[in-house]
């Protein structure tokens, strides 16, 4: 009989920890294995509670990188964009493709596969008045512009995208507004 | 008898106005009821195609909310402003300038292409607004037939309670009644209890039945012990409460927003990483508000409304400092503080870019079913017999890799296959993961 007791409460011992609230993660066997002294990336905080993920020193720019964007979120700056801004890129086969890739990630939502202004978003009526890339007046700058500062309702996507990124998209509007003016 | 004709003429004259009047008045009130539907169709339809993206009729936006906007300016002005505001302005017109000032200069696009009849039924648009169905006649309908059809459920459920209840009392009656009869209980429970009581004693003697209980029950307990000890440091299903009842079900699976376009970094760094609330607000700048209807089932059995959800997008608002009211930035932000659910640990690495853009896995390879996810879990054990099962199962993709190229060749060679596994590639050496 004593037998049977000590089973019963190993067996009620044992599925209350394996039977977890998936509210709450797992034990850990030697935590210090899984998490190192290095401050993660997404880290909270860092040395004497400062953030971790500091913006880089004003005037700064990465290996490999470009210098920040001059021109304004301003009516004049749109205008100076327009005109001034030229796309750095060739145009090949290659940066078209990756452009189109990255358009329809971050682009097809609103702006439509084609861009006519009639994505999924816009179907369902979830964002309305989104433009035809025809109807607008649109130079390689301007549209580099927008992508870098939003314009009206459309914010700013220059944080999800890399500099390249940001021109093989401008290179590929193009294409689209072309196909859309014919 | 002149007097009497005057009186019938001044009469018939009363008469005739008091018909012109009600005419006139009947008149007037069918106009103002019947809309001219077509021209609203059209204005609608223009309005949400080249106005809605920057107007509300209630409400403001990047520019002014525009319900009634013909009581406030003349037809001539909007028209000018409209087709060109950029030239109205150039000529100096004084409530041009103004409505510019007022909105920080933020330019309105010229719509050179709309004619005045375009811009006529926009306007029209405007001042009548939305068409109200007759709706609410269906709605009551729907409303008592509802009720009608529910009423039924409740009594069928209270008609079971009442005969479960009169069967109990049956039964306790009868008991009583059996006993205040002096019936003694059948003798057939004791002889059962003594036949077990023997039947017990049998087993207790018995040494096969006690070698195989033995085993049986170490089989069971290694089971149950090695079962909670795999499980040590393995989160598949964790699911934990998020500061914000994000619904990945409603931004992944019902808007089809792709994944990177919030887990931007996915395709260039080591983590796919949380976006940063400016990208929440590229669309909740406009969406300040869930549709109507709209209802997130959180796993406690929680069912959130429109009314609760709304509150949610607010956070995001406070998270950024949005005002909402007057549709700008505060400056006074707070971080979001979101849990993380998918987390290896730090002796292992893993490279999100070389899975999503070399090898192109899709997400839902590793994290399941999101866009189906109201909240959130982790799919996948993420153990390291997890991620050789799949290195050995998957074919490196080797198009428009002229660096590898060669070596791809030879260990196809070597392998005898035509594409190469990860594992073959080196997917299964220590020193790729562990370092």
């Amino acid at each position: 009989m004593k037998n049977i007791k000590i089973i019963f409460a190993l067996v009620v011992f044992t599925s209350i920890i394996s039977c977890n609230d998936k509210r709450t993660p797992q034990l850990q066997y030697m935590p210090d294995m899984y998490e190192s002294v290095p401050y993660n990336t997404d880290a909270e905080n860092g040395l004497l509670g400062d953030p971790v993920n500091l913006k880089p020193v004003a005037g700064t720019i990465a290996r490999g990188g470009h210098a920040a964007y001059e021109y304004l979120d301003t009516n004049e700056g749109y205008e100076l964009a327009k005109t001034n801004l030229k796309n750095p890129l060739e145009a090949t086969e290659e940066n078209l493709a990756n452009g189109k890739a990255m358009y329809t990630i971050y682009c097809t939502s609103c702006h439509g596969s084609k861009g006519d202004g009639n994505g999924y978003l816009s179907q369902a009526e979830k964002f309305l008045g989104i433009p035809n890339y025809k109807d607008r007046d649109l130079t390689e700058g301007s549209i580099y512009h927008v992508l870098m500062h939003g314009k009206n309702l459309m914010g700013s996507h220059s944080s999800q995208l890399t500099y390249k990124e940001r021109w093989q998209i401008v290179q590929y509007v193009e294409v689209l507004r072309a196909d859309l003016s014919k | 008898m002149k007097s009497v004709a005057l009186h019938s003429k001044r009469t018939t004259v009363l008469l005739k106005s008091l018909l012109m009047l009600l005419f006139f008045a009947f008149s007037i009130s069918t106009y103002a009821q019947d809309v001219d539907e077509a021209r609203q169709k059209e204005g609608k339809k223009l309005f949400k195609s080249l106005c809605a993206s920057c107007h509300k009729l209630d409400k403001k936006l990047v520019g002014p909310a525009l319900a009634g906007i013909e009581s406030r300016r003349e037809n001539d002005w909007l028209k000018a402003w409209i087709k060109n505001n950029a030239e109205l302005r150039a000529t100096g017109d004084a409530d041009a300038v103004a409505i510019f000032e007022e909105y920080n200069g933020s330019n309105m696009s010229a719509f050179p292409q709309l004619t005045d009849q375009n811009i006529d039924d926009i306007l029209y648009y405007t001042t009548v607004g939305e068409i109200k169905k007759a709706a609410p006649a269906g709605a009551v309908a729907a409303v008592s037939a509802g009720s009608t059809s529910g009423a039924p459920e409740w009594i069928i459920y209270l008609l079971a309670g009442a005969i479960v209840v009169a069967f109990l009392m049956i039964a306790s009656l009868l008991k009583q009644v059996n006993e205040l009869k002096g019936v003694k209980k059948p003798s057939v429970e004791s002889n059962l209890k003594r036949d077990l009581q023997e039947l017990w004693e049998g087993i207790k003697k018995n040494t096969f039945l006690h070698v195989l209980f033995v085993i049986f029950a170490a089989l069971m307990g290694a089971y149950i012990v090695f079962g909670t000890l795999f499980k040590v440091g393995v989160d598949e299903g964790y699911q934990p409460v998020q500061p914000i009842v994000f619904s990945h079900k409603i931004h992944a699976g019902d808007n089809k927003i792709d994944c990177q376009y919030c887990h931007s970094s996915a395709k260039h760094s080591k983590h796919s990483g949380i976006p940063s609330v400016n990208v929440c607000m590229n669309c909740h700048k406009n969406i300040s508000e869930v549709a109507e209807n709209t209802v997130v089932e959180l796993e406690d059995g929680v069912v959130l409304g429109k009314q609760e959800l709304d509150k949610e997008i607010a956070k995001v608002y406070k998270a950024a400092g949005w005002d909402a009211e007057n549709l700008e930035y505060t400056g006074e932000t707070q971080p979001i503080k979101w849990v993380r659910i998918h987390n290896l640990p730090d002796f292992v690495y893993f490279n999100h870019s070389q899975h999503v853009t070399v090898q192109g896995v899709k997400c839902q390879k590793c994290h399941g079913p999101v866009e189906e996810m109201e909240e959130l879990y982790q799919h996948a054990p993420l153990t390291m017999g997890w991620c050789i099962d799949c290195h050995r199962e998957t074919k490196v993709d080797l198009k428009g890799n002229e660096y590898y190229a060669k070596i791809h060749e030879q260990l196809a060679k070597k392998y005898g296959v035509e594409k190469v596994t990860a594992a073959q590639l080196g997917g299964l050496e220590c020193g790729k993961c562990h370092y």
